[in-house]
């Protein structure tokens, strides 16, 4: 089976999101960088994919060069190869960086064939475009679902040739539930899987293996029709609460169940 | 004619809370620019939405037809829209910024060529600018579109849907959808739990990792049981086993928006926040008077989790007799 | 929530361990009205309190840190906050071997027990260790592990819990206001936050790594920097999830690659100072919104880690199949001498400094500045090295505190040797004979920031002379000469020409002179112009916090010389005590005046060729202070000496240093001179004489009778600390004595003759026994060197009385082996008679 999990670097979310002067980039001075987290856990399939059926999984991201500690980390879990599309400057909107991804794309299963299943991430932690993914699959002709928390290979089938990839979503009551046809592309959602972390030895090995960079174009054509621009960034606007405090302690349960008779709950 | 089209993406027949919000999003935007709403509906059931969908304003509902429609299927749905928008050249096409409106608004954008703005909160009267979600609303953007026909979908929550009726007269279009994308249909469901939902709960009762233990959530169950919500959670707590990640309030988790949202034990990260900010009231409790969840709660118990969740559970017990 | 307050007696800024241990002190010590406030939420407000490594290896050369460190490590035990795990610190390398020799010495003096332990003894305590790579152990069963938040919690509920304290997290410090004091001075007055202004009788910065940037509002200082320590959680490893508890095995550190393995749960965290120095300046520490993590848990940047993962591997191979889970780069303090900021700061009275104290001294450290507070000095030990004021002006700036930062970071596991100079932040302040010196090949030691010549290798031919030789062992033998010894001897039969200029050289001035100087010392001090009196100054409990000369140089003038390393600490207590009615005036002369030391049984020879004033012991007596020419330039000559032969201390202005310098020099051609370094005025010269020296013999926890320096009357003007001396005075003879002991054989179980360096090594009785006093002091070596003229390896220590008398046989540990040794007496080894300070 041939995989390619595509990847983000963002900064690592978890802390207040800090804009720059120029209110065009999140200020990242303070931030570590990670794996967007639901690409992170189409590495983790990726990995799981492999580990059971064989064959192999490329990383590939596009970005500025510092993408490359991403890329490792994703070798250090067990991926084999790596690919960095390099941005060479600010990041590109969604259809120029579909584009480009497509040739990259293009490129790689030139050289060493189609790849089975593409996963993508369900969106960017950072911009959340909700887009790229589909936009690649659209453009290779591939069948693709995005919002995946399940995937599996029908019984008896490798996930090579014309195979079938199973593939859950999560919904409200529980999982709608497809099967594509491969060659074929999955946005994935946190949740999937516990992504693992790597180990010592997988983080030296990751620092041996080979970066491949694919210098590729957008296609020129990609905002024939349009296109969107980021005019600037900003802080949604914080709602000043006044906070009633109930009570201390358990002595405060009848305030709260008069609250919750008052808005109607009980 | 042109037109603000909003895609129904309902589930064989069911409209969800989400698309009706769209619909009262899409009243204003089309009031700017004086043109009526359409809808656009395909798929099994889809005949079934034309009343609902005629409340929230539509004017026409386009029924999109084609031997290769029926239960949900992104890339048939998708190329179906494509049809629609060619035959009617709507000014706009909008959907609710869901798992479904992003995907169908997405493969629309993809085949028809065209950008599109996923999960604004506020749009321009002419809609060449507006302001998106990033970070799953911890930030936003301001953006500027520039297309012909515009393409957008509001973050969820933003508005509250609110009924606007309209002729919500049906017109069939016949569409074509390759026989290959049947591939992506929904194929099989399995139902895990009957009713409410975290996302739809009117009560959910969240514990953060000041819980403790896998165990330690019971009687959170017990309180959010007598009240007939659901029980969240904390990142914390998912990373560390004790919940399925299905009951991750957060960015990276479920989006919920009840009546009432009661987090035990929670500090709130803006991670968690923006999971939980669409709720209409917040009840904080916790030991620490200065957690960031205590003070950006409506109201507040400071009080050990422990010890305060199973008080309440009793206080409602004995109040119900 | 509680309503913030305006007012308060005592503010203190952060509630990490420290801030928590202190507000629990002071309440103990009766201190009422604090406030604490965090700009952080609690229990863990983010600073390096919650995700230090907590544990508590209780074996450092330092006594300061060993003490405070056992200390603190009690305190945690009598809260129930502590585990002893033990822990193991291996050895890759032989010279480690000898480190951990050095380590089995400082355990015996600090009484902390302690074990070598061979590989395969090792690998019976620790089964997943690879043995083959380590050449063996020092196993202290003792070391502990420690919860920090939860103690810092316990500490400030006690003070809460007797209504002296309000607690306010999440409120951040804006700015530290103060007001103008007398004699120029300022203090402090209030606490701006972004919940309100509280003003305040005393403030305390306990921020932690952000005390700097607190202490800068206020205009002062508290030189440390942010600096970063690597950390990794791997996991999880079933021999470690079997024990079912959160440390069973011991912790090792693997000094080597300056790394430790400690168990955490399933668990192990590795930790490493191997790494390159990274340092942070406090504004760029995110707040703990900003965070991912808390703002001292900043991003892991892996690149650095890597190297010691692979020697980590090396140790323990499981390791490398174990998950990392969690990895930071955490953030500590690190200050331009590896020692605490503790104390009232310099700049701001009333402000004061509970910062650069990690997890492991917090509850100690605290306990040292309530007290200081309190009772004016601190009891539980002597802060000399932690003490905030010890700092120059030249050592407060952000350039030095990160090239010392950057320069000691991977020193932390390092085998330091007590002598050791520094590399970087040389030559920041030097003396008016720097370029002479520098021709004579002078090797340089830093005192604090001063340059001084240690010895002259233009003094080479001296060794050959006196017959000397390298010392037989590396260490030994390191930052040390054959010259020094060479220098000493010629001194003692010629003369030696000292630059002494690193001397701090104070003036107080006005009506209030006089008796402000008296206030100051325990010896009378103004017996008229022209005198001088050598004396101890206490602090209010009557142990020594200053040792230094004074003079009276005018109706109304008294200088006070004082050495380069106290210059800062007498400066503080001085201005501290300055009268509020501004009847004296303060003045530091010290970059205005320069000196000279000449002493041998030459010197009158030679200076008298220069000068008609009388220099006969007669008309000179000691301890006269005269302004006299000397070729010309107009000199202070001072009769004493440090060295034990006639001669004086030269003082003149600092622009003419070098002329007088060459006409000495000129002048001693035919006699002998030679100049002479500092390795004879500090070591040889002054051991031979048993001359005390402060922050070595002389600390607070001794007092002039013990250190043998009470005179037969005291005088009647009052001073600080004499009631405290009076009491000592009538308790009769003491209970311990500052003696000199010699070494009767300084040969090691390898035939190889062995030196001790004065690192606080054990003296012990024939019977190998350690010996502590009442009040808990250990005998041990405080200086140690080699009397040329004696032809033997001196030691000086306190000793308990009924080891003091002259010719009790003792020993001393040096490097884990016991020389045998004999009590010389409270007098000198050289010449106890003195008769050739006189010139005889």
């Amino acid at each position: 089976m041939r995989i390619l999990a595509l990847v983000k670097r963002v900064p690592a979310p978890g802390a207040r999101i800090n804009i720059t002067e120029d209110e065009q980039h999140v200020d990242d001075k303070n931030l570590g960088h990670a794996i967007s987290p639901h690409e992170e856990c189409g590495v983790e399939a990726a990995v799981q994919l492999i580990e059971q059926y064989g064959g192999d999984a490329t990383v590939m991201s596009m970005g500025a060069d510092v993408s490359e500690e991403q890329l490792r980390a994703a070798v250090s879990v067990g991926i084999s190869k790596m690919v960095l599309v390099p941005t060479n400057g600010s990041p590109k909107d969604p259809q120029a960086t579909a584009s480009a991804l497509v040739a990259a794309i293009r490129e790689l299963e030139e050289q060493d064939g189609v790849f089975d299943l593409i996963i993508f991430g369900n969106e960017s932690a950072d911009q959340g475009g909700f887009q790229v993914g589909i936009r690649v699959a659209h453009e290779l002709g591939r069948a693709m679902v995005n919002g995946i928390k399940g995937l599996e290979i029908p019984d008896g089938q490798d996930g090579s040739g014309d195979g079938h990839i199973v593939a859950r979503r999560e919904v409200d009551a529980g999982f709608e539930v497809y099967e594509l046809p491969l060659p074929a592309c999955v946005g994935v959602k946190e949740g999937i899987n516990l992504p693992r972390y790597p180990t010592m030895k997988g983080r030296l090995a990751s620092k041996k293996a080979e970066l491949v960079s694919l210098a590729v174009e957008a296609d020129a054509d990609a905002h024939a029709n349009g296109r969107q621009a980021q005019t600037r960034l900003k802080s949604p606007p914080e709602t000043a609460t006044e906070t009633v405090i109930l009570g201390d302690g358990v002595d405060a349960a009848p305030a709260v169940v008069d609250l919750l008779e008052e808005l109607g709950v009980l | 004619m042109s037109a603000v089209l909003v895609v129904i993406e309902h589930d064989r027949g069911h409209v969800p809370e989400a698309t009706l919000e769209a619909l009262t999003s899409a009243r204003s935007i089309a009031g700017g620019l004086g043109l009526p709403v359409h809808a656009a509906a395909m798929g099994e059931g889809a005949e079934m939405v034309a009343s609902q969908v005629g409340e929230y304003g539509a004017e026409v509902i386009h029924h999109l037809t084609s031997p290769n429609l029926g239960d949900y299927n992104p890339e048939a749905w998708g190329q179906a829209l494509v049809g629609c928008v060619s035959s009617e050249s709507p000014a706009v096409v909008m959907a609710s910024g869901t798992d479904r409106g992003n995907e169908l608004m997405a493969q629309l954008a993809a085949r028809a060529g065209l950008p599109f703005v996923a999960n604004c909160v506020d749009v321009a009267p002419d809609v060449s600018s507006m302001t998106r979600s990033q970070w799953g609303g911890a930030l936003h953007e301001e953006a500027t579109l520039d297309a012909e026909i515009k393409l957008i979908s509001m973050a969820p929550h933003t508005v509250e849907a609110s009924p606007g009726p309209a002729a919500g007269r049906v017109d069939e279009i016949a569409v074509d959808v390759d026989d290959s994308l049947v591939r992506s249909v929904i194929r099989d469901r399995v139902v895990l739990s009957e009713g409410i939902t975290l996302s739809t709960a009117p009560v959910v009762v969240s514990g953060g990792r000041a819980v403790g233990s896998e165990e330690a959530f019971a009687p959170l169950e017990a309180l959010a049981e007598e009240l007939g919500g659901k029980v969240g959670c904390s990142r914390a707590v998912t990373n560390n086993g004790w919940r399925p990640h299905a009951d991750q309030v957060g960015q990276t988790g479920t989006r919920i928006a009840p009546t009432i949202y009661i987090a035990t034990g929670i500090s709130g990260a803006t991670q968690h926040w923006v999971g939980a900010m669409g709720s209409k009231n917040i009840l904080a409790i916790n030991t620490d008077p200065e957690a960031n969840m205590v003070t950006k709660a409506g109201w507040a118990v400071i009080a050990d989790l422990h010890e305060m969740v199973p008080a309440i559970t009793e206080e409602v017990k004995r109040r119900k007799g | 929530m509680s309503d913030f307050p305006t007012k308060a007696n005592v503010v203190v800024i952060g509630a990490g361990i420290v801030g928590s241990c202190l507000v629990g002190h002071l309440s103990r010590l009766g201190w009422e009205d604090i406030v604490l406030i965090d700009k952080g939420p609690l229990p863990n407000p983010g600073g390096s309190t919650g995700h230090a490594s907590n544990f508590i290896f209780p074996v450092d050369h330092n006594k300061e840190m060993a003490l405070l460190g056992v200390q603190s490590a009690n305190q945690y035990r009598d809260l129930d906050r502590s585990v002893d795990s033990g822990g193991i610190e291996v050895a890759r390398t032989q010279e480690r071997m000898d480190e951990l020799n050095r380590r089995m010495t400082s355990a015996t003096a600090w009484g902390v027990e302690a074990e070598l332990l061979t590989p395969a003894q090792v690998k019976e305590l620790v089964p997943f260790i690879n043995e083959e790579i380590i050449l063996g152990g020092f196993h202290c069963p003792t070391v502990s592990v420690v919860d920090s938040l939860d103690t810092g919690t316990l500490f400030r509920n006690e003070a809460m819990e007797k209504g002296v304290l309000q607690v306010f997290a999440n409120t951040e410090v804006e700015d530290v206001e103060t007001v103008d004091a007398p004699n120029g001075q300022k203090k402090v007055s209030a606490v701006v936050t972004d919940r309100g202004r509280i003003e305040a009788n005393y403030v305390v910065v306990a921020c932690g790594v952000w005390s700097n940037r607190v202490a800068n509002m206020a205009g002062a200082t508290i030189p440390l920097v942010p600096a970063v320590h690597q950390m990794a959680d791997v996991g999880p490893m079933d021999v470690l999830a079997e024990t079912n508890t959160e440390i069973a095995y011991p912790i090792v550190r693997d000094m080597d690659t300056f790394c430790y393995e400690r168990q955490a749960a399933g668990s192990m965290e590795v930790g490493s100072y191997g790494h390159r120095a990274i340092l942070h300046h406090p504004d760029d520490i995110p707040s703990n919104e900003e965070a991912a993590l808390t703002p001292t848990e900043m991003p892991f940047t892996q690149d650095d880690f890597d190297p010691q993962m692979e020697t980590a591997i090396e140790l323990m191979d499981m390791l490398g199949d174990a998950e990392i889970k969690y990895a930071i780069n955490g953030l500590l303090s690190l200050t331009p001498d590896a020692m605490p900021c503790l104390g009232e700061t310099v700049e701001v009275n009333n402000l004061w400094s509970a910062a650069a104290v990690w997890v492991k001294e917090g509850p100690g450290m605290a306990q040292v500045v309530a007290e200081w507070m309190t009772y004016g000095y601190p009891r539980v030990i002597d802060p000399h090295a932690s003490d905030l004021a010890r700092f120059y002006p030249e050592e407060r700036g952000d350039d030095h505190i990160w090239a010392r930062a950057d320069e000691h970071f991977i020193k932390t596991y390092g085998i330091v040797h007590p002598q050791e100079q520094w590399e970087g932040r040389r030559n920041l302040v030097q003396s008016p004979y720097f370029s002479r010196q520098e021709e004579l090949g002078a090797m340089f030691f830093q005192a604090r920031v001063w340059e001084r010549a240690q010895w002259y290798d233009s003094n080479a031919d001296l060794v050959e002379r006196y017959g000397l030789s390298e010392r037989e062992v590396e260490w030994d033998n390191r930052w040390w000469s054959p010259i020094i010894n060479g220098e000493h001897l010629n001194m003692r039969e010629n003369a030696g020409l000292f630059d002494l200029s690193a001397f701090q050289v104070f003036e107080l001035s006005g009506p209030g002179a006089l008796d402000f100087a008296e206030y100051l010392a325990v010896n009378k001090v103004c017996k008229g112009v022209g005198t001088s009196a050598y004396t101890p100054w206490l602090n209010a409990d009557g142990g020594f916090h200053s040792d230094l000369t004074m003079m009276q140089t005018g109706e109304d003038v008294v200088r006070i010389v004082t050495g380069a390393f106290d210059g800062g600490r007498d400066e503080h207590w001085i201005k501290k005590h300055l009268p509020e009615d501004e009847s004296v005036t303060f003045k530091n002369l010290t970059m205005s005046t320069t000196t000279l030391g000449l002493w041998g049984p030459n010197a009158e020879a030679i200076l008298s060729q220069l000068t008609d004033a009388d220099l006969s012991f007669a008309g000179n007596p000691y301890g006269s202070v005269t302004n006299v020419e000397i070729a010309g330039v107009a000199c202070t000559l001072f009769r004493v000496s440090y060295v034990g032969d006639t001669g004086w201390e030269i003082y003149t202005g600092w622009d003419n240093g070098p002329a007088l310098w060459d006409a000495i020099m000129d002048a001693g051609k035919d006699h002998g001179l030679r100049p002479t370094g500092m390795g004879v005025y500090a070591v040889t010269g002054r051991i031979e004489k048993g001359y005390r020296l402060m922050g070595a013999e002389l600390e607070s926890e001794y007092n002039p009778i013990e250190a043998g320096l009470a005179r037969p009357k005291v005088k009647a003007a009052d001073f600080i600390g004499k009631e405290a001396y009076l009491a000592a005075r009538e308790a009769g003879d003491p209970e311990s004595h500052c003696v000199t002991l010699v070494v009767d054989d300084n040969v090691d179980s390898q035939g190889r003759q062995r030196w001790m360096q004065g690192g606080n090594e054990p003296i012990l009785n024939a019977d190998g026994e350690r010996l502590v006093d009442s009040h808990g002091r250990v005998s041990r070596v405080t200086t140690a060197g080699y009397g040329p003229s004696v032809g033997k390896n001196l030691l000086l220590g306190y000793v308990p009385a009924e080891y003091a008398a002259p010719g009790t046989k003792m020993q001393v540990m040096y490097m884990n082996e016991l020389f045998p040794c004999t009590v010389v007496g409270t007098g000198s080894a050289f010449d106890p008679e003195n008769t050739r300070l006189k010139g005889e």
